[in-house]
């Protein structure tokens, strides 16, 4: 038990009509399955870029010699409370539990313990104008009745009155573009797919919040899930779709389970209508974030991209249109129906309307989600968090993940809009905020970074499958003359988003910061 | 297809396709030779090896030629400084990576592209592995291999249906594999061949192929390829034997041909030993 035997695979086959080639083919592209005896209990330890400057090594080490079953993980999303792992229990009655802040005793007596209750998640939120974090920490999300009582489901009577029309209209009127990372006008998505003349119609929350040092979206699900399940319906209402899918990341033991008893309370108090929403995991892969892999993982495949064109309005989920929108965007038509898109608009700048969640993280006074008007800049928030830890200097800021950039402190009066961003060369991307002090040792966050990215990379486009390797190499023999050349190809012919941006942090590192300088020759 | 036409501009040259062309299509049509790895006329692109890339106006990135629809009005540039340095770090990935030693097609665009493959230092991570024998009729050789799917297409939904084999792993670690990698006697494998057809780099060869090789006795250029219909049963494919030094030591069937798309079964790809069962001297050979 914990692993995926030969006679699973057989079985699976059986019962799916499917190639145990293929099956196997799936089971070994997700990190959480193993085809090979372990333990049912495995302690993942997160070793990522937040938690290596707090101590994960040190956990690895004494895990090393504890005879615990453990591997090393990419972010859990946890690095608010740095450093952290998460231990998942196989069997009749299968477990997660996050460990945060984790420590090699702490983890010893989870693996010893039976007890299958995951820990509540605290969070710490704040900001300067708090409207999708409003009900967090007030809301009890495990009832619907509190979450009715804070307001909730008065945003989809509001699109019921409006109708689905209309209800895309003051979408548009608040300019709200998706908060995944491409920016791309969400009322415009919405359009195509109500207008989609194929049948079904599929609604796809992106939960599956992967980016290295981002975890505004679990904050969102597990405490507020009734918000996001609202927003759904609102969303499925005014495109048409009769069956959605939020796809949770498989690290996230506890939004998925709140978000289960959401939709079951939902459902049960006639909420939901006709709609079907189902709640897919994930099983540990960075590359299920990008939406055309979503969809194959949803359809039980492999978590490769597909081309685009076809684009997900026109040809998505099982090749029909769908509305596939991140946790974030979705959670913002509540506000919209609310108060009105025009209203909503007022909000942020002309061009990046609204509020955004950041996931502040790394050498800052007070870690976790913090929610800003558009227009807010990165110094003035990262202040609200109480500026960096112990009033150290600060020697550069990852901003919008690993996927995004390494700014020095001089761009701290960055405007954190999607157009200031873009004139700056940089990207709003997840919202990650993490700050390195002077202690912090850049190359080796970089060289972490690059080793996220090879070991995240599908394997399907030699660009992406064979650059992240050649990158990573390049920079640990300290070759710096390949590295523009490797980033050239991986941004221009990789497949999707993963290989393009694959060399972003590297490349800022060497423009920002001076980092991996060629010498003269 | 449908009949309708449209007109885009390949490199400055406008051309007119009709619709459900692809980029491809009309690439070649204006005469112009595109690199291709993964692509085959008989399969489904999966534009995995992003060697046939183009610069398509507009667009944040660039194109691959082979899977992307022409649209009217695309203006495509075939010889970019993009694209060429795409190209050739594609191939200088490839060639890094994998043997490309009986993959003519590779070494001919190494060389047109100015890949430099020993750029990438003393040691990079290659695929170099064991090679797989294990049955009398062909061997793997992964360290060949490109990872272009064909094979996988071959011997799934594009021709065979067996579902022999499928991607496994993740990444630079990701390989073509039977389940839990047991041998092909273990596995669904029905031996039709038809994943050496498609294969682009000798990763998948003929044991016949593979020995006189091994023998350094292969020798290409003295071979003689003769087309005739398979002998086994009704459907009438088309076989090239491809023939040195009077004994077939290969069996292909032309893509082109409308009853096979290059595509056979165990019997006319491997069934050829009889035809060389010659009777010795002092066989009985009047029953």
């Amino acid at each position: 038990m914990g692993w995926i035997s030969a006679g699973a695979v057989n079985y699976i086959g059986e019962r799916l009509t499917v190639a145990p080639a293929d099956i196997y083919g799936v089971a070994t592209f997700y990190a959480l399955f193993s085809t090979t005896p372990r333990d049912p209990k495995v302690v993942h330890v997160c070793d990522d870029i937040a938690c290596i400057g707090a101590g994960a090594e040190e956990i690895c080490a004494q895990l090393e010699t504890s005879g615990v079953t453990w591997q090393r993980s990419p972010c859990l999303g946890l690095c608010d409370r740095a450093p952290a792992a998460l231990v998942i229990a196989a069997g009749e009655s299968p477990s997660a539990t996050a460990l945060a802040p984790a420590d090699a005793a702490a983890i010893w007596d989870e693996v010893g313990s039976n007890s299958i209750e995951p820990h509540p998640a605290t969070t710490h939120v704040g900001g300067s104008e708090q409207r999708l974090l409003s009900r967090i920490g007030r809301v009890d999300p495990e009832s619907l009745d509190d979450y009715r009582a804070h307001g909730g489901f008065a945003a989809l009577q509001r699109a019921f009155e409006l109708g689905p029309d209309k209800t895309i209209a003051e979408i548009a009127d608040a300019k709200l573009l998706g908060r995944g990372g491409a920016a791309f006008p969400a009322a415009q998505k919405m359009q195509a797919v109500a207008a989609a003349p194929a049948r079904p119609h599929y609604l796809v929350c992106n939960a599956d919040e992967s980016e290295p040092g981002t975890f505004k979206d679990r904050a969102l699900m597990e405490d507020d899930p009734f918000a996001l399940i609202e927003a759904m319906t609102i969303a499925a209402f005014a495109t048409g779709c009769e069956h959605a899918y939020v796809y949770v990341r498989g690290e996230y033991p506890l939004a998925a389970q709140r978000l289960e008893g959401a939709i079951a309370q939902a459902r049960a108090a006639g909420l939901l209508g006709n709609l079907e929403i189902e709640l897919r995991r994930g099983a540990g892969a960075y590359i299920c974030g990008e939406e055309t892999a979503l969809f194959n993982s949803i359809e039980g495949k492999r978590g490769e991209p597909r081309n685009k064109p076809p684009f997900p309005a026109q040809a998505g989920l099982f090749g029909k249109p769908t509305l596939i929108n991140n946790v974030e965007t979705l959670v913002n038509l509540l506000p919209i129906l609310i108060e009105g898109g025009a209203t909503y608009a007022r909000v942020g700048t002309a061009q990046s309307t609204g509020t955004r969640l950041f996931s502040l993280s790394g050498a800052i006074a007070a870690p976790g989600v913090y929610e800003v008007a558009h227009g807010t800049t990165l110094r003035a928030l990262i202040e609200l968090a109480g500026g960096v830890a112990q009033g150290r200097r600060l020697q550069a800021i990852l901003l919008g993940g690993a996927a995004g950039m390494l700014l020095a402190p001089q761009a701290l009066d960055l405007p954190l809009t999607f157009e200031d961003a873009r004139a700056a060369g940089a990207t709003l991307g997840s919202g990650v905020v993490m700050l390195f002090d002077e202690s912090a040792d850049l190359e080796a966050i970089v060289r972490r970074i690059a080793r996220f990215f090879r070991d995240e990379s599908c394997g399907q486009c030699v660009p992406c499958r064979i650059g992240t390797v050649r990158q990573e190499e390049a920079l640990a023999r300290r070759d710096f003359s390949l590295l523009g050349e490797i980033a050239g190809v991986m941004r221009d012919a990789s497949i999707c988003g993963l290989g393009q941006t694959a060399s972003s942090v590297v490349e800022s590192a060497r423009a920002n910061l001076g980092l991996f300088a060629e010498r003269p020759a | 297809m449908s009949a309708e036409k449209l007109a885009l501009t390949i490199d400055g040259i406008e051309v007119t396709v009709a619709a459900g062309a692809t980029i491809l299509d009309a690439v070649t049509q204006a005469g112009i030779e595109t690199p291709t790895l993964c692509f085959l006329q008989s399969l489904t692109p999966v534009n995995a090896c992003r060697v046939c890339v183009v610069e398509l106006e507009g667009a944040r990135v660039l194109v691959p030629a082979c899977a992307r629809r022409a649209e009217a009005g695309m203006k495509i540039n075939t010889n970019s400084e993009r694209v060429r340095h795409s190209r050739k770090m594609v191939l200088e990935f490839l060639a890094s990576t994998v043997d490309i030693s009986t993959a003519p097609a590779l070494q001919e665009y190494c060389a047109e592209y100015g890949a430099q493959p020993q750029r990438y230092g003393p040691k990079p991570a290659t695929v170099a592995q064991p090679v797989k024998i294990d049955n009398a009729l062909y061997v793997r050789d992964y360290a060949k291999c490109i990872l272009c799917y064909k094979c996988v297409e071959a011997c799934g939904t594009d021709a065979q249906n067996t579902f022999a084999i499928a991607v496994a792993g993740r990444g630079f670690d990701a390989r073509i594999s039977t389940e839990y990698d047991v041998p092909l006697p273990d596995s669904a494998c029905v031996y039709c061949g038809n994943c050496i057809g498609v294969c682009p780099t000798g990763a998948l060869m003929f044991s016949s192929e593979y020995e006189l090789r091994a023998s350094n006795q292969w020798n290409e250029t003295e071979q003689k390829q003769t087309d005739t219909i398979c002998s086994y049963c009704g459907v009438g494919c088309t076989l090239t034997l491809h023939v040195q030094e009077n004994e077939i030591v290969k069996v292909t069937s032309p893509i082109e041909n409308a009853v096979t798309s290059g595509h056979l079964c165990i019997k006319g790809r491997f069934g050829f030993s009889y035809v060389q069962n010659r009777p010795e001297e002092g066989d009985d050979v009047s029953a």
